[in-house]
C-alpha cells in the first residue's frame, strides 16, 4: 500500500509544476526539501507558511517556510513525519513533484515591518524547539541580512533532534543548544537556558518562540514573569489556509482569531494555550489510523486499538 | 407516446429511495430519461411573452429549448441553453427554480408549473453523455482577462468572455476548480466527477486556462496582474468564504465545526470515503445550527456519515431559508427538525470535547426589519440536548484577502465589494466583480447572472479603450 501511494508522487514530466530540486534528511524523521514554486518564492516573507499536497489524493499540509530563493523561484520546507501524508512525502526524491503547493499564506513576521534602525537597538532572542527551528531560521537570516544579529536557542529532546545548527550559526549572534537528556549542548529545556541568559545579565526586548505548543506555553509563562514581549507562531489544524474553514481558530486575548489569516504569529502572552492544545487532539486518532494503515499496509489489523480492523 | 400526460401535472421524476440514500453519497435525484423529458416538454405552451425567461437570472431561452426537447432534438436544445448558461447540468440540479422560472410559468396558474429545471438537467446530461460541447469563439481578439475564483460567477464570466474571443485565465485558490460547487455542495446533490468536472472541462474547451493554487492577495496581487502580467481587465468572483460563528461560550470546543469545514472535508477532500487521508469526525449525534441550504447540506452529510442529526433553528418552518425541496428531502431521510430553538452555550467535557448544547425555546413576535417575525425567548424554557458534535451554519461573508491588498477597491460595511449591478464595475479601473463577493452569500444562479453581466461590462470597457 505504501508502494502504491508513493507512485502517485512520480508524476509525468509535463505535470511537474512543483518539482523538488533538492532533498535532505535532517534526522530520522525530519526532512528538508527545496521546491520550485515561483509565485510563492517571489512574494513570501519570513513568518508565512505554505500548504502542500503530496499527491492528488493527499491531505493538505500546512508548513512554515524555512527559506526562499527569489531568483531560482524555490522555497524550502522542513517537515517531520507524523502521519500518512508526511510518511508518503519522505520518500520523494529530487526530480519528483508535489501535486500542489500554495502560498505564501498568513501574515509575515511583524519584524519585517519595523524600522531597521529601531531593530538594531533591540535585543532579540529566538527560541526554537525541534522542527520549529525551520521557521525560526528565515527570520534570523532576514535580520542578519539587515545588519541585526539575534541570539538563538535551539532545543530538542536529544542530539538527533537538533536541526539546522550550521545554517543557524552563520546568521545568528550567539547560538545556544540545549537537549533534554544532555546528549548535546546544555542539559535541560529551553526555559532553563532563557533563565540562565537573563540571570547572566542579558536584557531582551523581544522573544520569538516557535516549537511544540507545550514549549511555547512554558516559554510564555517564563517571559511573562520576566517581562519580555513574546511572539509565538501557531500551527493548528487547518484545511484551506485562507480563512474559509475556521478549523484553526484560536483564542487570543479573549478574541477568536483564525491562525491562517490573522496569524500564524500572535502575542504569546495572550494566547489560550490550553484550548489550543486541546484543539490539536481533534483528529489525532483518525490521523493515527490513516498513518498506521499506510505504514503497515495489508498487514494492518488494528493495533491502534481504535479502528476495529482486527475484528 | 407511451407516457400519459396530464397537462396539469408534472411527469414525476425518479429518486433514490430515502431509506437507502440516507446511507450513501450517490445522487438523490435520477432525473428524466428521454421519453419522460419529451412528455414533460409537451406540457409547455410556448408562451410568446415567455414570463419564465424573466425569472431566469441568465435569461435562458426557455420556451426555445423546451420546443427542441419536445421534438427530440436534444443537441439543438443544448446549444440554445449554452448561449446563456455555462453550467446547465449544475443549474438543473441546484437552482431554486420554484422561485424563479417555474414560479412564473403559466401552467402553474391552474396546475403544476412545467418542470423547467429537470428539463434543463436532462438536456445537459444528454449532451455530456453524447460528447457535445459548447462552440468556441471562431476568432481570438488578443486581449487578456484574469478571472479570480472558479466558482459559478467566475466560470460564467470566463466562458462568456472566451466565446467573445478573449484570452482568459482563471486563478483558483484551492487545488481543484469549481469553488462552492466542489467544496460546498455535497456529492449526493451535485456529483463532482460526473457533472462539475465535465462542465469545467467544457469551459476549458472554450480556451479558458485555469491556474490552481493561486491565492490572489497573497500569491499575486490584482495590481501585479494588471501591471506586470499584462491583463487588460480583472474579474473578481472570489465568493463569500468566511464562516460566521455565534459567539456563545464553548464554541471552540472540540467537535464544533463551521459548515464550511465539515463540508470541505467531505466534499473537496473526500473524507466521507474511508480511503481518504483527510479525516472527518464520525459523530453519534449532531446538532446543525441554522436553516439555510448549507445547513441542510451539512445535516444530510452528517446523517450519511452515521449520525442522528438535528437541525436547530430559531424561527419556525415557514421562515426556513432553505429550498422547500431540500427541507423535504432532509425530512424524508430522517433529519429531526428542532424549530423555534436557539443555542446559548456549548458544553464540553474535561478534555474539551462537546457533550451537549444548551438551548432555549423561542416564539415568534412582531416582524423585524427583514419582514420575518422576530423570534423571542420563552422565559424558563432552557434545556440541554446531548450531542457530541455541533455544526455552525449561520452564513458566510466575503474574504477580505483581496479587498485588503488592492488599493482603490472599495467595500461596504459587510466587507462586500462595491460593484455596479448592471455591469459589475468596481471602484477600481479595469476591475469588475460579481457573485457572493459582492452580494454576500446567495445562490449559484445569481452569481452566474452577475458573472454574465460583468463579462459584458468588461467587453465594453476593453473595447472603449482601443
Amino acid at each position: 500500500m505504501v508502494e502504491k501511494i508513493i507512485s502517485a508522487g512520480q508524476r509525468k514530466e509535463e505535470d511537474r509544476v512543483y518539482s523538488i530540486v533538492k532533498t535532505e534528511q535532517l534526522t530520522d524523521t525530519i526532512y528538508l526539501m527545496e521546491v520550485k514554486a515561483p509565485r510563492v518564492a517571489k512574494n513570501c516573507l519570513p513568518g508565512q507558511f505554505i500548504i502542500v499536497r503530496g499527491s492528488d489524493d493527499g491531505e493538505r499540509i500546512p508548513l512554515t517556510i524555512c527559506d526562499y530563493n527569489r531568483e531560482e523561484g524555490t522555497v524550502t520546507i522542513v517537515f517531520q513525519v507524523v502521519g500518512a501524508a508526511t510518511e508518503m512525502m519522505r520518500n520523494y526524491k529530487a526530480g519528483d513533484a508535489f501535486a500542489d503547493f500554495v502560498g505564501p499564506l498568513g501574515c509575515h513576521s511583524e519584524l519585517c515591518d519595523e524600522n531597521i534602525d529601531d531593530l538594531k537597538n533591540k535585543k532579540i532572542l529566538f527560541v526554537a524547539g525541534g522542527v520549529g527551528t525551520a521557521p525560526v531560521y528565515p527570520q534570523v537570516k532576514w535580520l542578519h541580512e539587515n545588519g541585526v544579529d539575534a541570539d538563538v536557542i535551539i532545543g530538542g529532546r536529544n542530539k538527533s533532534l537538533i536541526i539546522l545548527e550550521d545554517q543557524m550559526r552563520t546568521v545568528a549572534g550567539n547560538l545556544y543548544i540545549t537537549t533534554d537528556d544532555g546528549s548535546y549542548g546544555s542539559k535541560g529545556v529551553v526555559t532553563n537556558e532563557i533563565q540562565k541568559l537573563v540571570d547572566a545579565g542579558n536584557k531582551y526586548d523581544v522573544c520569538i518562540a516557535i516549537g511544540p505548543m507545550i514549549m511555547m506555553k512554558f516559554v510564555c509563562k517564563l517571559t511573562k514573569e520576566l517581562g519580555i514581549h513574546t511572539v509565538v507562531s501557531l500551527n493548528p489544524i487547518m484545511v484551506d489556509g485562507t480563512g474559509m474553514c475556521g478549523a484553526c481558530r484560536v483564542t487570543v486575548g479573549g478574541e477568536v482569531k483564525f491562525a491562517c489569516v490573522d496569524g500564524p504569529e500572535f502575542d504569546g502572552h495572550l494566547v489560550d494555550f490550553d484550548e489550543a492544545m486541546k484543539r490539536q487532539q481533534i483528529y489525532k486518532t483518525a490521523e493515527g489510523r490513516a498513518y498506521l494503515a499506510a505504514k503497515e499496509g495489508d498487514t494492518h489489523h488494528g493495533g491502534c486499538g481504535n479502528c476495529g480492523g482486527d475484528k | 407516446m407511451a407516457i400519459d400526460v396530464d397537462v396539469f401535472k408534472r411527469v414525476p421524476v425518479r429518486e433514490q429511495d430515502a431509506s437507502e440514500r440516507a446511507h450513501n453519497f450517490e445522487e438523490v435525484c435520477y432525473g428524466y430519461n428521454a421519453e419522460e423529458a419529451m412528455a414533460e416538454a409537451s406540457r409547455c405552451i410556448g408562451c410568446k411573452n415567455a414570463p419564465c425567461m424573466g425569472g431566469c437570472p441568465v435569461s435562458i431561452n426557455i420556451p426555445g429549448f423546451i420546443a427542441k426537447v419536445k421534438e427530440g432534438n436534444f443537441a439543438e436544445a443544448f446549444q440554445i441553453i449554452s448561449e446563456s448558461s455555462a453550467l446547465p447540468a449544475v443549474c438543473g440540479r441546484v437552482c431554486p427554480q420554484e422561485t424563479q422560472c417555474e414560479h412564473r410559468c403559466i401552467r402553474g396558474i391552474k396546475g403544476e408549473a412545467v418542470s423547467i429545471g429537470k428539463l434543463e438537467r436532462f438536456v445537459a446530461d444528454w449532451a455530456r453523455e453524447n460528447g457535445i460541447k459548447p462552440e468556441p469563439a471562431k476568432e481570438k481578439n488578443g486581449k487578456r482577462v484574469a478571472v479570480i475564483g472558479s466558482g459559478p460567477s467566475g466560470v460564467t464570466c470566463a466562458g462568456d468572455l472566451a466565446k467573445m474571443g478573449y484570452d482568459v485565465t482563471i486563478f483558483e485558490a484551492l487545488h481543484e476548480p469549481g469553488g462552492v460547487l466542489v467544496y460546498g455542495i455535497p456529492e449526493f446533490r451535485l456529483p463532482k466527477e460526473k457533472v462539475v468536472k465535465k462542465e469545467i472541462e467544457n469551459i476549458k474547451s472554450l480556451g479558458v486556462k485555469i491556474e490552481t493554487n493561486v491565492v490572489v492577495g497573497k500569491s499575486v496581487t490584482i495590481d501585479s496582474l494588471l501591471e506586470d502580467e499584462g491583463f487588460d481587465a480583472v474579474f473578481v468572483g472570489s465568493g463569500a468564504g468566511l464562516p460566521k460563528f455565534m459567539g456563545i461560550p464553548g464554541e471552540n470546543s472540540n467537535g464544533v465545526f463551521s459548515a464550511n469545514e465539515y463540508l470541505t472535508r467531505s466534499n473537496l477532500m473526500k473524507a466521507f470515503d474511508e480511503n481518504s487521508n483527510t479525516p472527518i469526525m464520525h459523530a453519534k449525534k449532531v446538532a446543525v445550527v441554522g436553516g439555510g441550504n448549507v445547513a441542510m447540506d451539512a445535516a444530510r452529510t452528517a446523517l450519511r456519515l452515521g449520525a442522528e442529526t438535528h437541525i436547530v433553528y430559531r424561527r419556525s418552518e415557514e421562515e426556513l431559508p432553505a429550498r422547500v425541496e431540500e427541507v423535504h428531502h432532509a425530512k424524508e431521510e430522517g433529519i429531526i427538525f428542532d424549530l423555534l430553538t436557539n443555542p446559548t452555550e456549548i458544553l464540553a467535557d474535561e478534555k474539551g470535547w462537546v457533550c451537549g448544547i444548551r438551548c432555549v425555546k423561542m416564539e415568534l413576535g412582531e416582524p423585524d426589519a427583514s419582514g420575518r417575525r422576530r423570534p423571542v425567548v420563552i422565559p424558563g424554557s432552557e434545556f440541554v440536548m446531548d450531542v457530541d458534535a455541533v455544526i455552525m451554519s449561520l452564513g458566510t461573508s466575503p474574504n477580505p484577502l483581496i479587498s485588503s491588498t488592492t488599493k482603490g477597491l472599495d467595500t461596504n460595511k459587510w466587507k462586500c465589494l462595491v460593484a455596479d449591478e448592471a455591469d459589475g464595475k468596481t471602484t477600481k479601473e479595469g476591475v469588475y466583480a460579481g457573485g457572493d463577493a459582492v452580494t454576500g452569500a446567495a445562490t449559484v444562479i445569481l452569481a452566474m447572472g452577475a458573472g454574465k453581466a460583468a463579462a459584458k461590462g468588461i467587453d465594453e470597457y476593453i473595447k472603449s479603450k482601443n
